[in-house]
């Protein structure tokens, strides 16, 4: 798992939704050895901490990644103010990312994502083809809703919800969940979102009994696992752990995981 | 053109003087897709206890304005997997190893130390000044007597260097020093981390899960090069300083006020290639001054 630290010219900037920016960035390196559901530790000028942000899509062909992060506070507003033609510096790619697996003719897989927690989702999706990916995206108004297109354009079969009803299904994504789930050929689940949203997820992947992977997000310091800054709670064979989100995970088998 | 930037610390040759700093570059595994640990003069590997520790509960970062808060609590594998795990590597791969270690009571300490004794780290920095965990050191180093019993019970049971690590939490420091020196300790190394807190005011909840952490990076620069300074004119020992240095700059000035080596941290987090940045920026130094060792400007600072 090789990652580089250097500044990578940025390709395309766009605002996809009130203060959520989309940043296509060249770095083939990066891309060559990048996984859906890694991360990108990005430096914003005048800040001593870096900003972990999910890798969106990766091109290899292009040589370029996709990231979308949304205006939290300052660091971020830095960030958003970097244009196209200017340079990156980013620590990538950081962090395990998601397992693919290899899954019969009539299965599918199921990636869900919760509000920020979408934009990794949609290289997890884009790595299964012949339509074997469903795509529940959960926001809280119509204001906030991306990248639905993109996920139909990587062939997800696609259902939005959002808290208040303002766009696709009113409620939470377990609801399209469960409902998918009943059909009885997932063979595996994805999420990344809000913590309650992620122990919604892991429960119903408990009663249903289907492998589940969910990405954990944590406040971060190095983002390479020197700092041990970014805790998480692990229980695995009946043991817990402390492990770190940034080199241990952010992806963590649901079972595993202590919310 | 290529300098000599070596330094002697407590009798031990560094072959630069920028040390990272325990806590910050766990046991020098994490960065080698960078490059490789050699090109540091030396590591303090993450303070280890004699028992494996958890450390506090999530979160434990906050940034602060030119700094960060940290409460990780001195989370490690403790000193056998230290020993066993990570020291064989580390001495293949790095410079001085430097073994950071922490503990809640003197037995703690003695033992650790005791196990390392045999093996063949180059030097044993003692965290008496952890912030972060109630008796993790901390209560040690705020005190004389306490300072003074935890190097006097490592001094008798290890010949290894032994660098003894301040905290800056203290009315005065340089008393703590002195009394450190006392006990036979070889060197000192400050400062760590400052005291401090920051809240959410969405939530009226500090950011930290354990309320108060330490404060690193550039913002406490000043302060412990003040710190530096006041030490290194009163004992006779060598310092090591550290706290907030970023560039060679701060290198400079914190060897002027006294330290023979430096060590760097939150600076890493910020640029991973900031060490090797300011080495650079030290031989350039050394040329443009025609220096034939750092150590010609050590304490050269001159007060008005």
């Amino acid at each position: 798992m090789a990652f580089f630290c250097d500044e990578f010219p940025i390709v395309e900037r766009s605002e996809i939704a009130s203060g959520i920016f989309s940043y296509v960035i060249h770095c083939p390196s990066v891309a060559l050895a990048a996984k859906a559901g890694q991360f990108v530790h990005i430096r914003a000028e005048g800040y001593t901490l870096r900003r972990p942000i999910s890798i969106c899509e990766i091109n290899r062909e292009k040589g370029t990644i996709r990231i979308v992060f949304e205006v939290r506070g300052n660091g971020t507003d830095k960030l958003s103010q970097l244009e196209a033609g200017k340079k990156m510096d980013m620590i990538a790619p950081l962090g395990n990312g998601f397992t693919i697996k290899e899954i019969p003719s009539d299965k599918t897989v199921i990636v869900i994502g919760g509000g920020i927690g979408v934009p990794p989702m949609l290289g997890t999706a884009a790595e299964y083809t012949d339509n074997k990916v469903k795509a529940v995206l959960g926001f809280r108004n119509k204001d906030r809703v991306i990248l639905e297109e993109d996920f139909k354009r990587v062939g997800a079969e696609t259902a939005v919800c959002t808290d208040d009803g303002s766009y696709g299904e009113k409620g939470l994504v377990t609801f399209p969940l469960i409902e998918e789930l009943e059909r009885g050929k997932t063979a595996m689940i994805y999420a990344c979102g809000p913590t309650p949203m992620l122990k919604a997820v892991i429960n119903t992947a408990r009663v249903y009994n289907i492998p589940c992977e969910v990405s954990l997000e944590q406040r971060m310091a190095c983002g390479v696992g020197a700092c041990v800054g970014c805790a998480c709670n692990i229980r695995k064979g009946g043991r817990d752990f402390v492990l770190r989100v940034c080199k241990d995970g952010p992806v963590f088998k649901a079972e595993e995981v202590v919310l | 053109m290529s300098k000599d930037l070596s330094v002697t610390v407590a009798g031990v040759r560094f072959p630069n003087p920028v040390i990272a700093a325990s806590g910050t570059y766990g046991f020098g595994q994490d960065y080698t897709d960078l490059y490789p640990l050699n090109k540091l003069g030396g590591i303090s590997c993450k303070g280890t206890t004699l028992e494996p520790r958890n450390g506090n509960p999530a979160p434990r970062i906050a940034e602060t304005p030119a700094g960060m808060l940290n409460s990780v609590g001195l989370q490690n594998p403790g000193i056998d997997m230290f020993i066993t795990g990570y020291l064989p590597q580390l001495k293949k791969d790095g410079n001085v190893i430097i073994a950071n270690i922490a503990g809640a009571t003197l037995d703690d300490y003695k033992q650790a130390v005791e196990r390392l004794d045999s093996t063949d780290v180059d030097m044993i920095e003692l965290n008496i000044s952890c912030p972060n965990v109630k008796q993790g050191g901390a209560s040690w180093g705020v005190t004389c007597d306490g300072a003074a019993a935890v190097t006097k019970t490592v001094r008798a049971v290890t010949k290894k260097p032994l660098m003894v690590k301040l905290t800056p939490n203290v009315t005065n420091i340089v008393d703590i020093a002195k009394a450190v020196e006392a006990e036979g300790a070889d060197c000192l190394s400050l400062i760590n981390t400052l005291l401090g807190m920051r809240i959410d005011i969405r939530t009226r909840r500090p950011i930290l899960k354990n309320n108060v952490g330490g404060f690193s990076g550039p913002a406490v620069f000043p302060v412990a090069l003040r710190m530096v300074w006041q030490v290194a004119n009163a004992v006779d020992i060598d310092v090591v300083g550290m706290g907030g240095i970023t560039t060679a700059a701060d290198a400079i000035e914190m060897m002027m006020a006294g330290a023979k080596a430096i060590q760097m941290g939150t600076a890493i987090f910020t640029d991973p290639y900031s060490p090797l940045k300011v080495i650079d920026g030290l031989e350039k130094y050394m040329e443009e001054n025609d220096l034939n060792s750092l150590e010609e400007i050590v304490g050269t600072v001159q007060p008005w």
